[in-house]
C-alpha cells in the first residue's frame, strides 16, 4: 500500500489542532487551535493544485503557451483566508463578552456557574 | 507610545495607503486584486491608531467613517452586478468590454469590482480593530 | 509547521502560544509562494498581522489574572475518547489517499477551459482575479455578504449596554 506522505502531512497538522479543539480548557487556546485548522485546510488545497514545472497563473505579455499552475484552488482559498479572518473576530468579541459576565476564561468553571 | 514612533508612522501611513491603492487598481494585471489591497488599506489606518494610543483614538474618533466606507463598498459591487442584469438579460455581465490587454484600463468591469472590494475589506477590518480597541469595560 | 501547532497547543502562557500561531502563519505564507500562488501568499501574510492583533487586543483588554492553565486532574474518558476518534479518522485518510492524483499532476477537468480561455473571454492577465470576479463571481459576492454580516455581528455583541439618561 502506497502512502502518498505529502498529502498526508496537513491532514496531521488539522488532527493535532481538533485534538487541541477537543481537549483544552482555556477558551483563547480553543480559538487558536480552530485558526490552525483552517490552516491546515489551505495546505491541503494548495498541495492539491499545484503542478511540476508551472508557472504561477498570471499571463505575461507576449509569451505564449506555458504550463500554469492550477488557478480554481487558488481562487477558493482566496475567499477562505478572508472569511477565517471575519471568524476568528467574531469569536474573540464573543470570547471577550464572556469574560466580562463570568470573570474567567475556563470553561469548566463558566459550565458550573451558568449566571 | 514614544515620539519616535509618531512621527515615523505618521511619515509611513500615506505611504502604506498609496501602496494599497497601487495593488488594488493593478488587480488584474500584478498578483493581489481587491482583497489583499484592501486589507493593505486598513493597515494604514491601524498604524495610525495603535502608535497614539487608545485614549487619543478615542478623542479622535468620529462619526463612523470606517462603518460608512464598508457601505459604500459593498454598494458599489451590487450596484455593478446589477447593472449588468439590466443591460442585458444575465447577472455579472461585464458590459464595459475589453480593452487592449496588458493596460490599465482593459478587462471590463473587474477594475471597478477591485475597487469596490477593496473599499469594503479595508472597512470591515479597521472597524473589527476599532471596536475591539474602543472597548471599555463596563459595569452593569 | 507540525511542531509548532504542538507548541502553540500545550504551552501554558498564553502571549507565547499567540506568537506561535504568527510563526505557523509565516510559515505557511512561505509554503504558498513555493507552490506558485504569489496572491494567496500576500493576502495569507496580511491576515496573519491582523489576526495576532486582534487576539492580542482580547488579552490586553480583559487582562485575566491567569494567562494559561492551572493543574488540573486529567480527564481520562475525554483523552482516549478523543484519540480513537482521531486514530480512526487517520487510518480512513490513509487509506483513500490512493485516490487522489499524484503530487505535480493535477487533475484539470474544470481548469483547462479557465486557463485556455481565460485572457481572450475577460482580457484580464491575472487569471485568478479573472475567475473570482468574472468567471465565478457569485462566490465572492458570498464572501462579501459573510464578512458584512461578521462586522455586524461584531459591532451588535459590543454594544454597550445601558441608556441615556
Amino acid at each position: 500500500m502506497i502512502i502518498k506522505w505529502i498529502y498526508v502531512l496537513p491532514i496531521i497538522l488539522f488532527l493535532i489542532a481538533l485534538l487541541g479543539v477537543l481537549v483544552k480548557r482555556n477558551l483563547i487556546k480553543i480559538i487558536i487551535s480552530l485558526t490552525i485548522m483552517e490552516y491546515a485546510t489551505f495546505l491541503f488545497f494548495a498541495l492539491i493544485g499545484y503542478r511540476k514545472g508551472g508557472m504561477p497563473p498570471i499571463e505575461v505579455e507576449g509569451v505564449k503557451s506555458t504550463i500554469f499552475v492550477d488557478p480554481l484552488p487558488q481562487a477558493l482559498v482566496l475567499t477562505a483566508i478572508v472569511i477565517g479572518l471575519a471568524t476568528t473576530s467574531l469569536l474573540v468579541a464573543i470570547a471577550v463578552r464572556i469574560y466580562q459576565k463570568y470573570g474567567t476564561f475556563d470553561i469548566e468553571k463558566i459550565k458550573k456557574l451558568k449566571g | 507610545m514614544s515620539e519616535i514612533v509618531r512621527t515615523v508612522s505618521k511619515v509611513f501611513s500615506p505611504l502604506i495607503f498609496l501602496f494599497g491603492m497601487y495593488i488594488t487598481i493593478h488587480g488584474h494585471l500584478t498578483p493581489g486584486g481587491g482583497f489583499a489591497g484592501g486589507i493593505i488599506l486598513a493597515g494604514a489606518i491601524i498604524l495610525g491608531i495603535l502608535a497614539n494610543g487608545s485614549g487619543e483614538t478615542r478623542l479622535l474618533y468620529k462619526k463612523n467613517l470606517s462603518s460608512v466606507s464598508e457601505f459604500s463598498g459593498i454598494l458599489l459591487f451590487l450596484v455593478l452586478a446589477s447593472l449588468g442584469l439590466v443591460i442585458s438579460g444575465m447577472f455579472f455581465f461585464n458590459f464595459i468590454g475589453k480593452g487592449i490587454s496588458f493596460t490599465i484600463f482593459s478587462a471590463g468591469i473587474i477594475p471597478l469590482c477591485n475597487i469596490g472590494i477593496a473599499f469594503e475589506v479595508g472597512g470591515a477590518v479597521s472597524t473589527i480593530v476599532l471596536m475591539l480597541i474602543l472597548f471599555r469595560k463596563e459595569e452593569k | 509547521m507540525i511542531l509548532g501547532a504542538i507548541y502553540a497547543i500545550w504551552v501554558p502562557k498564553l502571549v507565547a502560544a499567540i506568537i506561535s500561531m504568527g510563526v505557523i502563519g509565516f510559515g505557511l505564507a512561505l509554503a504558498f509562494m513555493f507552490l506558485g500562488a504569489p496572491d494567496l501568499a500576500i493576502v495569507q501574510v496580511v491576515v496573519e498581522t491582523f489576526s495576532l492583533i486582534i487576539l492580542l487586543a482580547a488579552i490586553i483588554k480583559t487582562s485575566p489574572k491567569d494567562t494559561g492553565d492551572e493543574k488540573r486532574p486529567l480527564r481520562f474518558t475525554l483523552y482516549i475518547g478523543s484519540i480513537i476518534f482521531i486514530a480512526t479518522f487517520l487510518i480512513l485518510f490513509i487509506r483513500i489517499s490512493r485516490f487522489l492524483p499524484a503530487f505535480g499532476y493535477p487533475n484539470l477537468r474544470m481548469s483547462a477551459d479557465y486557463i485556455s480561455s481565460g485572457l481572450s473571454k475577460t482580457g484580464a492577465a491575472n487569471l485568478v482575479a479573472a475567475i473570482i470576479l468574472n468567471l465565478r463571481g457569485y462566490d465572492t459576492l458570498g464572501e462579501a455578504t459573510v464578512l458584512f454580516t461578521a462586522v455586524v455581528g461584531l459591532i451588535v455583541v459590543l454594544r454597550k449596554i445601558g441608556r441615556k439618561k
